[in-house]
């Protein structure tokens, strides 16, 4: 009885990794030369910016807000990586710390924006993102190459795991932050209070939690890790573009929202955001093994996928409503 | 401990907001160890005494003494940390947190850097079982009863310390076995010192818990009594602003004597009519040309049962049948289509609305129950509005003024007006004379009798037991949600009401 109770809240988490089994059965069944280690591991490698977004995407939604500027951010920062090595000689330490701390700026005053001067998270964010888009090209209208040597290291240095299964560095990165990620959640007084305003925002006030701050903070720190996502987007391109990650946000919120996280907020657990990436991952995968199919079908399947999700999430929320039988309680006396 | 000094004293707290007065030089005082009631009607400013002491408004003047030391709480996070916790009738918890969650969330215990769930867990099983409730604490809080929900928020509140606790409505929504529930914890934790202050419509759970009653009525204090030594019957005097002698040797003056009850047959009845949670089922009828009363005190359940009725609130039981014939009112719309209208005691929220004009706001319910395809011209708007405009004296520049400029009794008129071009043959009046001038009532009142004059059925609601009294030829009094009684014509006299409401339902 108790592990099945339990378990109703893990449901939409555990349906997104039957359902990334089931897509990598399918895959395995369908196509000679699918089942393997390393078709897995190039989830990881060519989506782990998506991955580190998706992450503060997913705990921003929880929080009951939205960041729609992370892709832009990605743009941006890798922007100001690439240009501050390549024309004006910044060491990469150097330009990785003025990166962060542009992007921690940038969450910060979207954060301060919607807490204090009470915009909309939506409008805050898009008006950062067509900001961030906006500076790329400021900063350069071409395709910057980054030719640093560290730079160059983490690109293309390899980790061998086993015979045929190699991962990037920036896998490590993302697997780093997630852990991060699932402290931050589930272990630390700022993580709960995300979780409780975005249960509901009022009562958090009310039981005395420092609901502004953890606002601004969780803003900021989505910043953060966007800055950082576009390190590792340097390390998987080797070079800078304005138009590179694209509506890259938008995946960021379909993965989380696969991930079993609801738009409402206040439920959802970091890890599904991960699952939701490998889901659209696998999904492009499947498609390239196909052969014949336009890579655009992705798209189109992952529209079906969000909206089966939606549908499932519906019904469990309204399984939860009409339950009328609450929980067993005892009293003693 | 009989020389200790009272837990909480507030004086002469004065609290003003724009145009009304909601404290004036009010006194409070709370022993340690002692369940205290604050009773009063509508504006008495229960609500308002309450915020001072959370910190949700501060208070203009006036001394606030908690423990012999001058305290003033300026937010709703301020109070708690001084030891005064609130539990709402709407919990304020987080819904999708655990129950141990919200219990500990903010202060959680930490270990080596992390949150030690292990040692939440146990401390909070530990604080529900000295309330002597034994859950699953690592179930989401909305897995649980509203009643529990309470208990939780309670044990939270204990847990922060508390040396107040205020309960506000806290057993509005709770059934019989809940309430035993929360009672049994209220007296342990009275006698572990603890003072509570409790909010209630519901008179018998007065006198069933509470040590002492203070009573408020229109900001001001009227006393604070034992509540063994103060009888239903001068509670509920004390709360209306009547004085008992007089009525003792007062005579009815009623303006309806002149319309005899129930002569032109029965136009509404049901059987057994409720809403779990809302209203007890009870029968009711209404005759053509009569005007019945639904008295009783605030949150008795009189309004819920005029929204039972009308459909607002969907009844879970009864039959109702209308002209003698077997009807379903499900929702308004039903409601509207047989000839019902509705003016409701929200007149802000749920009546008028402000920035639409005086023609447009009448037209509203009319246009309604037309349907949209049979649309009215602009002639036609115009004529209905000059007519009601003339007949109920809606004072205004132009039919076209907007009627968030009008003055609340003009704004009363205008919704009457709205209802009245539906020519309703029943019409529900929901404290239809709150907050208008002393000549818009008696004009209300005037329109009332005219109604049933023409045969049409009125239900009546108002706090103001005199104008029931004068208005109405057949009252259904109400207490602790249920219908305990009817009055008819000699018998209707605001002793009467109280009498029924004091004796009724133990």
């Amino acid at each position: 009885m108790k592990s099945l109770q339990i378990n109703s809240k893990f449901i939409p988490l555990l349906i997104t990794i039957a359902l990334f089994g089931g897509l990598f059965v399918a895959g395995s069944v369908s196509y000679r030369g699918f089942f393997s280690m390393q078709v897995v591991l190039n989830l990881l490698v060519d989506n782990s910016f998506l991955i580190i977004v998706a992450l503060s995407q997913a705990l921003i939604i929880i929080m009951g807000g939205i960041d729609l500027s992370c892709g832009a951010l990605i743009a941006l920062s890798s922007m100001v990586v690439a240009y501050s090595m390549s024309h004006l000689n910044f060491h990469p330490a150097l330009a990785i710390l003025a990166v962060l701390g542009v992007c921690s700026l940038f969450g910060f005053i979207q954060g301060w924006l919607i807490t204090y001067q009470k915009f909309q998270p939506f409008i805050s964010t898009l008006c950062g993102m067509f900001i961030a888009r906006g500076m790329c090209f400021m900063i350069n209208q071409d395709t910057v190459p980054i030719t640093d040597p560290f730079f160059m290291t983490m690109a293309t240095t390899r980790i061998k795991l086993m015979p045929g299964a190699v991962i990037s560095t920036s896998v490590l990165v993302a697997l780093a932050i997630l852990a991060i990620y699932i402290y931050i959640a589930h272990f630390t007084r700022f993580g709960r209070a995300v979780y409780a305003i975005g249960g509901n925002e009022q009562s958090a006030r009310l039981m005395g939690l420092p609901v502004d701050r953890t606002k601004v903070m969780a803003y900021t720190l989505s910043g953060f890790t966007s800055g950082l996502a576009g390190i590792v987007f340097c390390f998987y391109m080797l070079s800078a573009y304005g138009l590179n990650a694209m509506a890259l946000e938008m995946d960021a919120i379909a993965a989380a929202v696969i991930g079993g996280t609801l738009m409402t907020g206040g439920v959802g657990y970091v890890i599904g955001a991960v699952f939701g990436v490998m889901i659209e991952g696998i999904m492009q995968t499947l498609i390239t093994f196909q052969g014949d199919l336009n890579s655009w079908w992705t798209r189109i399947a992952i529209a079906f996928l969000l909206c089966v999700f939606i549908v499932v999430q519906r019904i469990l929320v309204l399984k939860r409503e009409s339950r009328k039988v609450m929980r067993p309680v005892e009293f003693l006396d | 401990m009989g020389t200790r000094d009272p837990l909480l004293k507030m004086l002469g707290v004065c609290k003003e907001f724009p145009g009304v007065k909601a404290l004036n030089h009010v006194d409070f005082e709370l022993r340690h160890g002692e369940i205290h009631a604050v009773c009063g009607e509508n504006g008495a400013g229960k609500s308002t005494l309450i915020k001072v002491l959370t910190g949700v408004e501060i208070h203009d003047s006036g001394e606030i003494i908690l423990e012999g030391r001058p305290i003033r709480p300026r937010t709703p996070m301020e109070a708690p940390a001084l030891g005064i916790s609130t539990v709402y009738q709407e919990v304020n918890l987080c819904p999708n947190l655990s129950v141990a969650e919200n219990i500990f969330v903010g202060r959680e215990p930490m270990r080596g850097g992390k949150i030690d769930w292990d040692d939440v867990n146990r401390r909070s099983a530990e604080a529900l079982a000295r309330l002597n409730v034994k859950l699953d604490v690592t179930a989401r809080l909305d897995e649980y009863s509203v009643a529990i929900q309470q208990m939780v928020a309670i044990a939270r509140a204990l847990d922060i310390s508390a040396k107040i606790l205020v309960l506000d409505e806290p057993t509005s929504s709770l059934n019989k076995t809940e309430v035993a529930n929360l009672f049994r914890v209220m007296r342990k934790l009275k006698s572990a010192g603890i003072g509570i202050i409790f909010i209630t419509h519901f008179l018998e759970q007065v006198y069933e818990i509470t040590d002492r009653i203070t009573i408020l009525r229109n900001g001001q204090l009227v006393g604070q009594f034992e509540t063994a030594s103060l009888d239903r019957l001068q509670l509920i005097a004390k709360m209306i602003g009547k004085d008992l002698e007089e009525f003792e040797k007062g005579i009815k003056e009623s303006l309806s004597d002149t319309a005899s009850a129930e002569t032109e047959g029965v136009y509404y009845r049901a059987t057994q009519l409720g809403q779990l949670g809302s209203i007890n089922p009870f029968d009711i009828s209404i005759g053509k040309g009569e005007v019945m009363g639904l008295a009783g005190l605030l949150g008795s359940g009189r309004t819920e049962s005029a929204r039972v009725i009308f459909g607002i609130d969907a009844p879970d039981s009864g039959d109702v049948s209308v002209n003698g014939e077997s009807v379903s009112i499900r929702k308004p719309a039903d409601a509207i289509r047989l000839g019902f209208g509705f003016c409701s005691e929200n007149r802000k929220t749920e009546g008028i609305v402000a920035n639409l004009t005086i023609r447009e706001n009448i037209v509203l319910a009319l246009q309604g129950k037309r349907g949209l395809l049979a649309f009215l011209t602009r002639k036609e708007q115009e004529e209905i509005a000059d007519k009601y405009v003339k007949l109920l004296n809606i004072v205004t520049p132009s039919i076209e003024q907007l009627v968030g400029n009008l003055s609340g009794g003009n704004q009363q008129k205008v919704l009457l007006a709205r209802w009245l071009a539906t020519d309703p043959e029943l019409l529900i009046l929901d404290e239809p004379t709150r907050g208008i001038d002393i000549g818009a009532k008696a004009e209300v009142q005037k329109l009332v009798l005219q109604l049933s004059g023409e045969g049409k059925a009125v239900l009546l609601i108002s706090s103001e037991l005199d104008e029931m009294v004068r208005c109405c030829s057949r009252m259904a009094v109400y207490k602790d949600k249920h219908k305990i009684g009817e009055l008819r014509n000699k018998e209707i006299s605001e002793l009467n009401v109280m009498k029924t409401i004091a004796g009724g339902l133990n």
